[in-house]
């Protein structure tokens, strides 16, 4: 697990960690009572059900019996029948193009990602390893403007954007996403990095290390599992954001992404559960796909070795 | 510590650099399509857009709230025009069309022109004094094509803003002309015919008389107005609607509570609803657009929906027929007397942003009936307008023939969705709130009123 | 021009898409390039050149449009005449507002307590077990799928005619030797809200476990050892050992989904539309500033927002101080 990790290699770690670790889990295997391993399962029923529910019905072709019979009915072997892929078929046929949202979606939030995520750890930085007036209160202010509800920034920044001409382009997007998921990224990231020992940071500045350098090289791999974590919730919401698209960029094929596609296929008169049951679980592969490729970098012991006695 | 003004400056410059970047780019985006040999082959069938003259190079955005199928009849109804004037037409429907209008209008970002689904949004954005006149082109199309009333709901203060582009006429009853008539029923005339059919359909026992839907998500509540706009119209008169609407007598008026009180007589009932769904209170958790189905399983005779109800029977099921020897069929909500006609009906309007020649030329192209004829012939069904130019037989499907029938019979009493005209504190706020808390948590006819009437603005 | 603003093919926007973080990129390595500079700077440079980008980019969009607001709030529904606190008392006199409000802090105070709580306790369930990616992404899912989509799963387990709920209480009834019918779930006050809470909290414990998983990972593995070895048992070593370790990130945790939750109002929205007594002021919010395009008591309500929040923003504060007197 971890001693794959390729940025476990900056920090010196003692040898036979991974013995170590084979013996924890080992003592954890012993030690976790049945009753705990009880409690997982039913989280994790509970959390599943319903959406396994929401599985099956995007598989039933029968508009009707969405809204009259129970899901798990269609499950009874006896109404194997009503199975089809009707639903995915009118969701992702051609008319759709939801290959061209695709792309718009995917040109959205990669850089929306990105740059919130560079900006952020650089302030929290400045926030947890830098001394300068006025620091905590800054910080506070900072990431109190997570309660600021989008809805209010919407006529003065777009006020903004139709001054620069920029209004309806993929650089507004950008922005606005960046600035709007600065204060959490900035909370988070701050947080994570605050753990870090002082002693790693003090050694390397006392080797005459910059700023820059111990950002770089010291920091920067220890908040692996960090960023990890914020970029998969900055991704989801940027990937399932309608709000910031609509008012920004309009809903027009060239910019709109998949979200914007999605909600107008429920059609004007609503209700259309058979497309949006299909819809939703098109909208989730993305996501769940980052969540497991981002998994890889939740890793353990980075900080091994580095915490003296 | 670090100095804001160098932030500020810096700023400064980006924003000063993206000012040139958008002066460079606004003049090469507004190439239309080319009008080339083609166009010439075409020269019969734009001899009725010569009037509009030559827009080549020009571009009018329009913003609406109808998207897929909806969006695309409405594109290809102009499809003509803009081939023939040169003029491209840059289209968007959003279904967040109503919450972001005011804001694009208020940020400078409005569209040339704006297809608004209710009146009530024109005033909204009227207030802003950002909505051009109507232009004479307009105003002589909608004197000539649409009656007075039809002129009013676009014109706010004294001055004609908006013209009607389609309507909905919305007091009409589905039923089964089948199940009709293997139980001898007959089409009531009078309210009090429908009545006793009601009481007669319960007493017979094989279904509910009514079956009645008012979700509608953040809408919830919709549909339950309407039903009230009916009974007030037929119960309190055409004077007292419009005094009611305009705030003269208060909401909750003796009048308007017994016209609530009739109401409830049919469908705040448990002998009388509803069918195959639940009680009174399902009522409030059904959702519109599903609530006319038990008629289609013989659980329920009666759904009171507007004309444009049509395409929900076939998305429920393409096989279903709609017509009078179909599977289900309409009558108009009958009045008081047999010789009443009261109706209750919707629209939608256009409001022009901009005063640019091609933006007044397109205005005046959709209040024509060439415009109307176009969206009839993209329509398969589902629309109708009150444009008296539009041939009738271009209409596809009978339910909108019939409706189209009504909105043009003289002698129909009709009057505007009173919640559409309302301050949207009421007419999208309590209104609907109240008349869901009437279903869904029994308050009283008396309380609802109340309460609505406490909401008005002052 | 029209590649850097209006790209029309797949490939242009990608190609657009690179040339943007290029420029992102070289910008950002220019900042810290300059921060590297041997040469010797006064102390004050270094965190501006850390802070100043992000800084400007929130004092833009979001510090400017709260002020905005603010302003509004004091402001009559066109936003043109001072009204002074006309839209706060109007708020604050609503009938409803007392309802709004119990709902708000029942939101407030419910989701972030029980979505943290479900949370971690899940992340520290699974960790290190063979099932460990298996059962994180089953407790992430809810996260990924959009708020529509939520809503119809939803409708499903409380609709009272096919739902889960309904089925699950009167197959219980039936056990009993009772017959009832499954009442409107989301129509009874006050249980309704704590319904649409459920929901709520369903969706935020996938991101309090994804947070306070990887704070569980960041301890380093000596600690846990040596704990084990004193004797410790599981639990023991949870609670002495795990929780106040990733105390902070906790603390993050609770703070963020209160905020979250505070102004959200999509579930509350597409569940129940605010009727049968389950709004609250996010919705109301909404409804003011663009149903009834009320700018001022719609900014008023925003800013109602940020003081119910004000006691969560002291308690961080506290935290702040505490683990500075630490280190």
């Amino acid at each position: 697990m971890a001693s794959k990790s390729p940025t476990a290699r900056w920090i010196s770690r003692p040898p036979g960690l991974t013995r170590a670790e084979r013996r924890l889990v080992e003592a954890k295997n012993r030690l976790t009572s049945p009753w705990a391993s009880a409690l997982a399962l039913v989280i994790a029923a509970l959390w599943t059900v319903p959406t396994f529910g929401l599985l099956v019905t995007s598989f039933r072709g029968n508009r009707r019996d969405i809204t009259s019979s129970p899901w798990w009915e269609a499950l009874a072997p006896a109404n194997w029948g009503g199975f089809s892929l009707a639903n995915y078929e009118t969701a992702l046929g051609p008319q759709n193009k939801l290959g061209d949202y695709f792309t718009n979606s995917f040109v959205v939030t990669l850089p929306s990602v990105l740059i919130p995520i560079t900006l952020a750890l650089l302030a929290a930085y400045a926030f947890a390893w830098t001394e300068f007036r006025g620091r905590n209160i800054l910080f506070i202010a900072v990431f109190s403007l997570q309660v600021v509800p989008l809805q209010v920034t919407m006529i003065p920044l777009l006020t903004q954007y139709v001054n620069w001409g920029l209004n309806g382009t993929y650089w507004v997007l950008w922005l606005s996403h960046a600035m709007f998921g600065l204060p959490l990224a900035i909370f988070l990231l701050h947080n994570f990095m605050r753990e870090i020992p002082r002693e790693l940071v003090e050694a390397a500045r006392v080797d005459g290390a910059g700023h820059v350098q111990v950002f770089l090289r010291v920091i920067m791999p220890l908040m692996t599992p960090a960023i990890a974590s914020f970029a998969i919730f900055q991704f989801l919401w940027v990937w399932n954001d309608l709000l910031v698209a609509l008012a920004f960029a309009g809903n027009t094929p060239e910019v709109a992404p998949l979200t914007a596609r999605l909600s107008d296929m429920v059609g004007s008169r609503g209700s259309a559960w058979h497309l949006l049951s299909a819809g939703a679980f098109i909208s989730m592969v993305v996501p769940v796909a980052v969540f497991l490729a981002l998994q890889r970098f939740f890793v353990r012991g980075l900080l091994a070795g580095s915490v003296k006695g | 510590m670090f100095r804001p003004t160098r932030i500020l400056a810096a700023l400064a410059a980006v924003v000063w650099l993206a000012g040139l970047t958008a002066c460079g780019q606004a003049q090469s985006t507004t190439s239309a399509p080319e009008t080339t040999t083609e166009a010439e082959g075409a020269d019969a069938a734009c001899a009725a857009y010569a009037q509009y003259g030559d827009l080549a190079g020009t571009k009018v955005t329009v913003y609406a709230t109808f998207i897929d199928q909806e969006g695309s009849e409405y594109e290809s109804s102009w499809a003509q025009f803009a081939e023939c004037t040169g003029a491209e037409i840059a289209y968007e429907g959003s279904r967040d069309f109503e919450a972001q209008l005011p804001v694009r209008v208020e940020a400078g970002a409005a569209p040339d022109i704006a297809i608004l689904p209710q009146p009530g949004l024109l005033r909204t954005v009227a207030a802003t004094g950002k909505v051009k006149p109507a232009p004479a082109a307009v105003a002589a199309n909608v004197d000539k094509y649409w009656s007075a009333s039809w002129k009013a709901y676009g014109t706010v203060d004294g001055t004609f803003y908006a013209a009607p582009l389609g309507a909905s006429a919305k007091s009409f009853v589905w039923y089964s002309p089948a199940m009709f008539a293997d139980a001898g029923y007959t089409i009531p005339t009078t309210w009090d015919e429908l009545t006793a059919l009601t009481e007669k359909i319960a007493a017979d026992g094989k279904a509910k008389p009514w079956c009645v839907g008012i979700e509608s998500g953040t809408a919830t509540g919709w549909p339950a107005t309407d039903w009230v706009e009916d009974a007030v119209l037929r119960f309190a008169g055409g004077d007292n609607y419009d005094k009611w609407i305009s705030h003269e007598i208060p909401f909750n008026d003796p009048s308007i509570l017994e016209s609530l009180t009739q109401m409830g007589k049919l469908i705040h009932d448990e002998k009388y609803v509803n069918a195959g769904i639940g009680d009174v209170q399902s009522i409030a958790a059904e959702p519109w657009t599903d609530a006319g189905y038990p008629i289609v399983d013989g659980q329920c005779y009666l759904h009171r929906a507007a004309s444009f109800y049509q395409t929900n029977w076939t998305t429920l099921d393409e096989s279903l027929v709609v017509g009078e020897d179909g599977d289900v069929w309409a009558f108009p909500l009958p009045g008081l007397t047999a010789d009443s006609k009261p109706v209750i009906g919707g629209g939608d309007f256009v409001a022009a942003f901009s005063d640019r020649p091609e933006v007044q030329a397109f205005q005046a192209f959709l209040a024509s009936p060439e415009w109307a004829n176009a969206k009839a012939t993209a329509t398969p069904q589902g629309w109708v307008t009150a444009n008296s130019g539009l041939d009738a037989t271009l209409l596809k499907s009978p339910m909108d023939q019939l409706a189209f029938s009504v909105l043009a019979d003289p002698g129909v009493e009709f009057r505007f969705d009173g919640s559409d005209l309302m301050p949207s504190e009421v007419g999208a706020g309590s209104f609907w709130k109240e008349m869901t808390a009437y279903f869904a948590q029994d308050k009283s006819a008396a309380d609802v009123l109340a309460a609505i009437e406490s909401s008005w603005p002052k | 021009m029209d590649l850097l603003l209006h790209p029309e093919s797949p490939g242009d926007k990608l190609l657009l898409m690179v040339i943007a973080i290029a420029i992102f990129v070289g910008v950002t390595g220019a900042i810290l390039g300059l921060l590297s500079l041997p040469k010797r700077m006064p102390r004050w440079v270094t965190p501006l050149g850390f802070l100043a980008p992000a800084v400007a980019a929130v004092c833009f969009g979001l510090v400017y449009p709260a002020t905005v607001t603010v302003g509004n709030s004091f402001k009559d529904r066109a936003g043109q005449e001072f009204i002074g606190f006309g839209n706060y008392v109007q708020a604050f006199t609503e009938g409803q507002f007392l309802i709004v409000l119990r709902n708000s802090v029942a939101w407030v105070v419910l989701v972030p307590v029980l979505a943290t709580a479900l949370g971690l306790a899940y992340a520290a369930l699974v960790d290190r077990t063979r099932f460990e990616k298996m059962a994180k992404t089953l407790m992430f899912l809810p996260m990924a799928i959009s708020m529509v989509g939520a809503s119809i799963i939803w409708k499903f387990v409380y609709d009272n005619k096919v739902g889960l709920l309904s089925e699950a209480y009167v197959g219980l009834a039936a056990l009993f030797g009772q017959q009832v019918t499954a009442p409107q779930w989301l129509m009874n006050a006050p249980a309704n809200t704590g319904f649409l809470i459920v929901v709520m909290v369903w969706i935020q414990a996938g991101f309090a476990m994804t947070v306070l998983s990887a704070a569980i990972k960041a301890i380093p593995d000596e600690i846990n050892e040596a704990a084990l070895l004193d004797g410790l048992t599981a639990w023991q070593l949870f609670r002495t050992i795990t929780v106040p370790m990733i105390r902070p990130s906790i603390v993050v945790v609770l703070t963020t989904v209160a905020m979250t939750s505070l102004k959200a109002f999509d579930v509350v929205r597409t569940m129940t539309g605010g009727n049968y007594d389950t709004s609250v002021i996010a919705n109301e919010f909404y409804t003011q500033s663009f149903t009834n395009q009320n700018k001022g008591l719609g900014a008023a309500l925003a800013v109602l927002l940020f003081v119910i929040i004000i006691p969560v923003i002291v308690y961080n504060v506290r935290q702040l101080r505490k683990s500075e007197e630490v280190r």
